[in-house]
This record gives C-alpha cells, sequence and structure tokens, in this order.
C-alpha cells in the first residue's frame, strides 16, 4: 500500500483491511506522524500492526529524548508490536502477487496481509519536468509564491522556498502552512500583492490517546545547536510531560512542546514575540493552559522541579483573564 | 470479558423482554365494593355505566388489559352517548375511556403480577439493571486506556440507524404512546413499583411514577456508561454527576416527599416555560390552597424564571441548565450520548431549528398570557377562543407528542436533543441570554485547527463547531447547551468552554493565528 492520496485508496485500504478475519497482520514501516496514525486506524478495525522504526525510538529526529520515550510506552500501551532499530528488507508476495509477509534486517519474518510505507512525503513533481518551471525537490517559488514562470504559482506541500523562512523547512509539510500559503495567494490574485510570511511555528498531533502541542521551536537532541537546553518535566504517573527549550545564556525562551496538556496559542504566539525569558513562562504557564474545566493542574509541580533544576526561587501566578485578553 | 457482555446482554434482554410482555398479562377482577368505591370517589351519576359495569364487569375475571380496557370504553361511551341524547348534561363522564379503565385496571388487578410485586420488579427491572450493568461494566477493560473511544459507530446497528437502531426507535415510541396516549396499559407495570412508590410518597404508584422510576434507573445506568467512555475528562464525569444528581434528588425524590407531608408535588428545578403548566388554574388554585409552602412554591417558580435563570446563563451559559441540571438534557445526555452524531448539521435544519423553537417559544407565552387572563378575569374565553382549547392543545402537540413522542422517540433516528434544539420554549428564552449577554463562549485555539470534524459530528445540537473553528473564530450560538463534547473529541486541543470577559467574546478574525500579517497595514488596503 503506498501512495495514499484520494477516495479510492481509501477504498483500497477499507477492500484489504476491513477487519482482523480478512487482514491478520499490518505491518507499517516508517517512524512518523503518518505511520502512528495508520497504526491507530487499523487498531480502530481490531487488526493486530507491526510498526518498523529505524530509530532507537520513535520520532526521536524530532522529538526530544523523554518525550520519544513516553510515546514508546504508550505504543506499547496499545499493543502495536512496535520494533525499534528495524528496517524492512524484502516485501514477500504470494502468488496474485499481493503481500503475505515481509523480512526485516534483524532476520526476522513476518506474515501480514498489509504493508503500510509511511517513511515521509515528497512532492509528486515528476509531470512537470519539461514544463520550465524551475523545480528542486518541490516547485521553486518566492516569497510570494510566485515560481518563475509569471502567473504561475505553486502552495502547499509542493511549494519549495528558494531560501527556506526561519528555522522552517524550505518545503513545508504541515497542514496549515498550505491554509496560510493560500489566504496570501488569494489576496496577491486579487490585486493585494501579499508575501507569505508565517509567524511563528506551531504544530500539533496526536499519538493514540496522547494530544501533542508545541509553539516555538523544541528541537531534539539530534539536530539541536549548541545554544539550545531543555527543562523537562513528565507527570509521575500519567502520560503528561512538557520540555521548554530557551537560550542557555540568556535564558530566552524558545519553544515548548506539551504532551496531555492543551495550551493557548495565541499566549504563547505572544510570549514569542515578546521574547519572553524561561522564567516568565514558568511562572505565568497557568494564563497559557488551555485544558478543559475541571481538569487537574500541575504548574506547581512543574515549576518545583523547575526552581531545583534550575536554581531559581519562582512561584506560579495566578491565571488573570486581564493578561490573556490584553492585546499586545 | 466478551463472556460477561454477552451474558450481560442475553440477561437485559431477558429482562427487557418481561417488561414488554408485562402489560398485556394479567388478570383482573372487580368486586362490587371496589366499584362502589370508585362511583364515589369520582362522584359517577350515570345509572347507564354504573349499570352497564355492574352487569358486564364486576364479579368476572378478565384475562389482562385487552380485554377489559374495550368493555370499560365501550360501556363510557355508550353511556356518554344516551345521556347526551336526553340532554342529562349532569352525568355525562367526562373522564376517558382510556383513563377509567386504568383506574378501574389498577384496583382490579389480581393474579400473579399483582401479588408478586417485588419477583416481578427484580425480573422486568432487576434483570434490566444487572444486564446492562454487566454489559457496560467491562469497557473499563475492552475500551482500553482512558481517552475518547467512538470506534465503529457508523459500523454498528445500534448507532447507524440499523436494524437495532430501528427497534430502539419502535420501543421507545411505543412506550411513549402509551404512557400519553393508553395509560391503561401502564397498570401492570405500576404494581411493579407499588411499594417503592408507597415507601416514598405513602400512595401507590401511577404510571407517571413508572416513568419517574424508569427515567433515574435508565439515566443511572448509562451514567455508569459514560463515566467508563469519558473517564479521561473531569468535565465529563463531574457534568454528569450533577445532572444525575439533580434528576434523582430534584426531580423525582423531593416530589415525592413533599406529597408525604401533604405538600403539593414540585419539582424545584422545572423552570417555566419548560414546565408549562405552572400558571393553570388548577396549579395556581393548589398552590394558593397550600399555605406557606404553596406561596413559597409560587415565588420562588417566578423568580427561577425571570432572575435565576437568566443571571446564571449571563455567568455560565445556558449550560448550567441544560447539561448541569435539566431532566430532558440529563437523558439525553446519558441514554441519548451513543446517538448524538445523528443531529443534523445541514443549514436547512438551522433554519427549521429557529422558526420551530421560537414558534414554540410564543405559543407558550401567548398560551400563558391567555390563562393568567382567564384566572384573574374569571372568563374562560379572549377573543372567543377557549383558553383551555388552547391549553390542551399545547398539552397534547408540545408536551406529549413533541417533548416526549419525537423528543426521545426519535433519539435513534435524529439525535439524542431532538427537543432541546427544536423545541424547547425554556433553551429559546435562556439561548437569546446566552447569544446576547453572557459570559460563555467556546474558545478556538489560535490557528490549530486542522478541519477533522469531529467536533461538529459529535456535537448534539447539529452546531457545525469546525466551521467556526477552522477560522479560528469562537463559538458563540444561541443553540450551544455547553455539553463539552467537542471539547473532549478534538484531536488537537482547540477548544475549550470558558467565562470570560464580555470584550472579545464573539472574535470575527480577519487572518488566523499563524500568518504573519501587519494588521494595520491590511486594514488601511481596504
Amino acid at each position: 500500500m503506498q501512495g495514499l492520496y484520494s477516495k479510492q485508496d481509501l477504498d483500497k485500504i477499507e477492500a484489504n483491511a476491513p477487519n482482523k478475519e480478512v487482514c491478520n497482520r499490518a505491518v507499517i514501516v516508517g517512524g512518523g506522524l503518518i505511520g502512528i496514525e495508520l497504526a491507530e486506524m487499523l487498531r480502530s478495525r481490531k487488526i493486530p500492526v507491526t510498526f518498523l522504526v529505524r530509530e532507537n525510538s520513535f520520532w526521536n529526529g524530532v522529538l526530544p529524548s523523554g518525550e520519544s520515550e513516553m510515546i514508546n510506552e504508550h505504543i506499547l500501551e496499545h499493543h502495536i508490536d512496535l520494533k525499534l532499530e528495524t528496517n524492512l528488507v524484502e516485501i514477500i508476495a504470494d502468488e496474485n502477487g499481493r503481500a503475505k509477509a515481509i523480512t526485516t534486517d534483524k532476520g526476522e519474518t513476518i506474515e501480514c496481509n498489509v504493508v503500510g510505507l509511511t517513511a515521509g512525503v515528497t512532492p509528486n513533481i515528476d509531470f512537470l519536468k519539461d514544463s520550465g518551471i524551475e523545480l528542486g525537490r518541490g516547485v521553486k517559488v518566492n516569497r510570494f509564491l510566485e515560481t518563475n514562470i509569471k502567473d504561475i504559482y505553486a502552495i502547499g506541500d509542493c511549494a519549495e522556498q528558494h531560501e527556506a523562512i526561519g528555522n522552517r523547512r524550505p518545503i513545508e509539510a504541515v497542514w496549515y502552512t498550505g491554509r496560510m500559503m493560500g489566504e496570501a495567494l488569494s489576496q496577491t490574485i486579487c490585486g493585494k500583492p501579499r508575501q507569505y510570511s508565517p509567524g511563528h511555528w506551531f504544530n500539533s498531533a496526536k499519538f493514540l490517546d496522547i494530544e501533542y502541542q508545541t509553539y516555538g521551536w523544541v528541537f531534539s537532541e539530534r539536530s539541536k545547536q549548541e545554544h539550545e537546553s531543555h527543562f523537562h518535566w513528565r507527570h509521575a504517573s500519567e502520560k503528561i510531560c512538557i520540555t521548554a527549550s530557551y537560550h542557555k545564556d540568556s535564558k530566552k525562551f524558545l519553544g515548548i512542546n506539551t504532551f496531555g496538556i492543551r495550551m493557548r496559542h495565541e499566549i504563547f504566539d505572544r510570549w514569542l514575540t515578546e521574547e519572553r525569558d524561561i522564567d516568565h513562562v514558568m511562572q505565568y504557564l497557568k494564563d497559557a493552559n488551555f485544558d478543559p474545566e475541571f481538569y487537574s493542574h500541575y504548574e506547581e509541580e512543574i515549576i518545583s522541579k523547575y526552581n531545583s533544576v534550575m536554581q531559581t526561587n519562582l512561584s506560579v501566578q495566578k491565571k488573570s483573564w486581564k493578561r490573556i485578553f490584553s492585546k499586545a | 470479558m466478551k463472556a460477561i457482555k454477552n451474558l450481560g446482554l442475553v440477561i437485559f434482554l431477558i429482562g427487557l423482554a418481561v417488561f414488554t410482555a408485562v402489560p398485556v398479562l394479567g388478570t383482573f377482577s372487580l368486586d362490587q365494593s371496589t366499584f362502589d368505591d370508585i362511583v364515589k370517589e369520582k362522584n359517577i351519576k350515570s345509572d347507564v355505566f354504573i349499570q352497564s359495569i355492574n352487569e358486564n364487569v364486576v364479579g368476572k375475571d378478565f384475562n389482562g388489559m385487552l380485554s377489559l380496557s374495550p368493555t370499560i370504553s365501550s360501556a363510557l361511551d355508550a353511556a356518554n352517548s344516551q345521556h347526551k341524547k336526553n340532554k342529562e348534561y349532569n352525568k355525562v363522564i367526562y373522564t376517558s375511556g382510556h383513563d377509567m379503565a386504568a383506574l378501574i385496571g389498577k384496583k382490579s388487578g389480581t393474579g400473579f403480577i399483582s401479588q408478586n410485586k417485588g419477583l416481578m420488579w427484580f425480573l422486568s427491572f432487576g434483570l434490566g439493571i444487572i444486564g446492562a450493568l454487566m454489559f457496560i461494566l467491562p469497557n473499563v477493560i475492552l475500551l482500553g486506556k482512558k481517552g475518547i473511544k467512538n470506534d465503529g459507530v457508523y459500523h454498528d446497528s445500534a448507532t447507524n440507524r440499523g436494524w437495532i437502531a430501528l427497534l430502539v426507535f419502535i420501543f421507545l415510541v411505543s412506550f411513549y404512546l402509551i404512557l400519553y396516549f393508553r395509560p391503561e396499559f401502564a397498570v401492570n407495570w405500576t404494581f411493579l413499583v407499588d411499594p417503592i412508590s408507597e415507601s416514598l410518597s405513602g400512595n401507590p404508584a401511577g404510571h407517571w411514577f413508572v416513568y419517574g422510576f424508569m427515567y433515574c434507573t435508565v439515566m443511572t445506568v448509562m451514567a455508569v456508561r459514560m463515566y467508563i467512555k469519558y473517564r479521561h475528562n473531569v468535565y465529563q464525569v463531574v457534568r454528569t454527576t450533577s445532572v444525575l444528581f439533580f434528576q434523582i434528588v430534584f426531580a423525582f425524590l423531593i416530589p415525592e416527599m413533599m406529597v408525604r407531608l401533604q405538600m403539593p408535588y414540585y419539582d424545584f428545578k422545572n423552570a417555566f416555560p419548560l414546565d408549562y403548566d405552572f400558571f393553570f388554574q388548577w396549579n395556581l388554585k393548589e398552590l394558593l390552597n397550600s399555605g406557606g409552602i404553596g406561596l413559597f412554591i409560587l415565588v420562588w417558580g417566578v423568580v427561577l424564571t425571570l432572575v435565576i435563570v437568566p443571571v446564571m446563563v449571563y455567568f455560565f451559559g445556558k449550560r448550567w441548565y441544560c447539561s448541569w441540571v435539566c431532566g430532558c438534557g440529563g437523558l439525553a445526555e446519558t441514554l441519548g450520548d451513543p446517538y448524538r452524531q445523528h443531529s443534523s448539521k445541514s443549514l436547512f435544519s438551522w433554519k427549521v431549528e429557529r422558526w420551530l423553537i421560537h414558534g414554540v417559544l410564543l405559543f407558550a407565552v401567548v398560551m400563558t398570557g391567555m390563562t393568567l387572563y382567564s384566572f384573574f378575569t374569571e372568563s374562560s374565553t379572549i377573543f372567543g377562543i377557549k383558553t383551555q382549547s388552547v391549553q390542551n392543545t399545547y398539552s397534547l402537540l408540545i408536551g406529549a407528542i413533541f417533548a416526549g413522542v419525537i423528543g426521545t422517540g426519535f433519539y435513534p433516528i435524529f439525535g439524542n436533543r431532538v427537543w432541546c434544539r427544536f423545541g424547547c420554549p425554556l433553551a429559546a428564552y435562556l439561548g437569546f441570554v446566552q447569544r446576547f449577554k453572557s459570559r460563555f463562549r467556546i474558545t478556538t485555539n489560535g490557528g490549530q485547527c486542522i478541519s477533522c470534524g469531529n467536533c461538529s459530528t459529535y456535537c448534539e445540537q447539529g452546531i457545525d463547531v469546525r466551521a467556526y473553528a477552522q477560522k479560528g473564530e469562537n463559538i458563540v450560538r444561541s443553540s450551544c447547551v455547553g455539553c463539552g463534547v467537542c471539547s473532549a473529541v478534538c484531536p488537537r486541543g482547540v477548544l475549550k468552554l470558558e467565562n470570560g470577559p464580555e470584550e472579545g467574546r464573539i472574535n470575527p478574525t480577519e487572518v488566523l493565528l499563524g500568518n504573519d500579517v501587519d494588521l494595520m497595514d491590511l486594514v488601511n488596503k481596504k
């Protein structure tokens, strides 16, 4: 199974993996967001799933280790057979050309009826090869989303910026960038030229039952720069944690990852714009909480760990509607 | 675990089968002295009717209500038509044949059901409760880790308007039709709960007591299901506890106990105009004749509607009533939860909703105006329209058919809030306050919406929540009952029910958060 793009592809997976009787096992190759979503969907039909991940921990090219480890645990809790540091060698077909098993580089053979390849996305632009439009990995565009040919624009997952904007990648395969590019481009087409200028980075996902939000930049140990330091807190029993990143010298707040706690987009956007330091963020964390009413609050626990790690003596400030709704 | 579930289902179905069979079973034999008591008590003056019953009913055994009811009805019809023909209007009996059959049936039940009330209660209600709990409780393990679980709702014929849903629909509609229009068939049900009724109010149970008891039972069992399904979401747990408390204590126990204490039957949380007969003449008279407590209820009822309800809506939104206190809402949020995805999200439905619900509110207000006018002027008509017939029309069309038969009976087809969304006059009134003067809103979290549509799918009020969320707009809608499920099912933490400052509550956003645009620049270019 490859290239899930359209209604027909969904029909195909409905035919091949409607339940555990038709599909005795599915193997997913590639440990990213699409992989885990596919696993979740297959599990919703009670289909046994084996999940092959090249890295030694789930999505640890993006997530810091504490978070990545928590997600590993959660994947196993959902009875998904997670195999880390394991690569696909071969898909073995039966006499009808359908997958019947796969082999891994650990020498294992796993029988299955469906194989999902979710190693990431690349723009499918082969059809533009002879068009004269400038191509890289995607369709090259400037900040006005114009290609090298007048009146031809590109937006969304196929658009590749000549130069990456901030810490963003030149090709941004994120759901909301296409929407924002569309917003900017429609202004341009309507005669009010507007650049595509995304604000502070944000993103979100859901790993089975765990919601994840990120505001600003928190890099994994593998890709972070030397000046980026992390503060990590994890709940003793629940699958809840946060990681805040900051500049190790100036203590400037760089970004936050939250798992199992919802945060207010506007507040973090404002703090990033105002270039607050991490002490400020920790003190006013209640302003940013977006969990439903009556949920347990963890700000006290978080700040007491922060104080002990950072040798500070901060205290939690009460939530203030005035601050939340004040327009910076 | 699966085995326990299946066994539970079988036990539940046995209980349900007994409950369903009971109305047509049983023996009735009316003896002379009982009938004489009824004649005296009801002040029956029709010699024709008395003679006919004496000849055809008294001393005879009737097998099941199906044979007793027609005998009584035809005797009553024959007597009335003869009296009308002879212009003996003082002899005409105004009790309907069905009510008369219910009355006589209740006093003349003999045989197994009426002699083994406890056992029959266990075989119907008891098995139903045990079976349902055995079916529900294993979900703690079967549903896996806590978190929102709606897997397979469109594959299960119980929740996708399939054959199980159709059977449930037929059962519920039939149940309400019996309750409102054929009370004599509920007589055997009343025997099952007589001991409970006697221990509460001191009186034997009527068919409305059966309904009240069943309502509480169903809500309690289905609340257990809610606790398990939404155990990750404290808001849902607290809210479910609240509706359950108000139903059992305020709607069921307190009114029954008040009867025992010689006070009027009154549900302190049932606010006018949902409580549409609060200002009816018989109720006002009863309250005025009940001394201090009657007067207190009268004042409370007025203050509740005019002050408490709107002030609370200002601070908390109409959810404080509709999904935290109200009995109709309570049933919708427990029994109705599996059907919430069936609410129509079309623009057409929204238009129908606005016409209907405000029409009902207008109807209720006009009817009450007429009622009060008639009460104070002691004239029974206004502009030639009889107040009584307007009241009867409202009771039949709105009180019985809309709120009961359609409102609950159609759960499996139209979703669980049909009455609350299209019909409830109180909801319409609260809606005005919520829309125009309230601190409540559902906040949309910046640009985080991925347009998955879970919120709209599970909105029981048919609000297209996604349409707001994907534009970054807060949801401020008069129909929102604040059940909090949109926020619970959102995979990206986009929605939050909040009470905050009125300023900025409604926020049509020019540009979604995340797209860095100089807003002043944008405005100037316009």
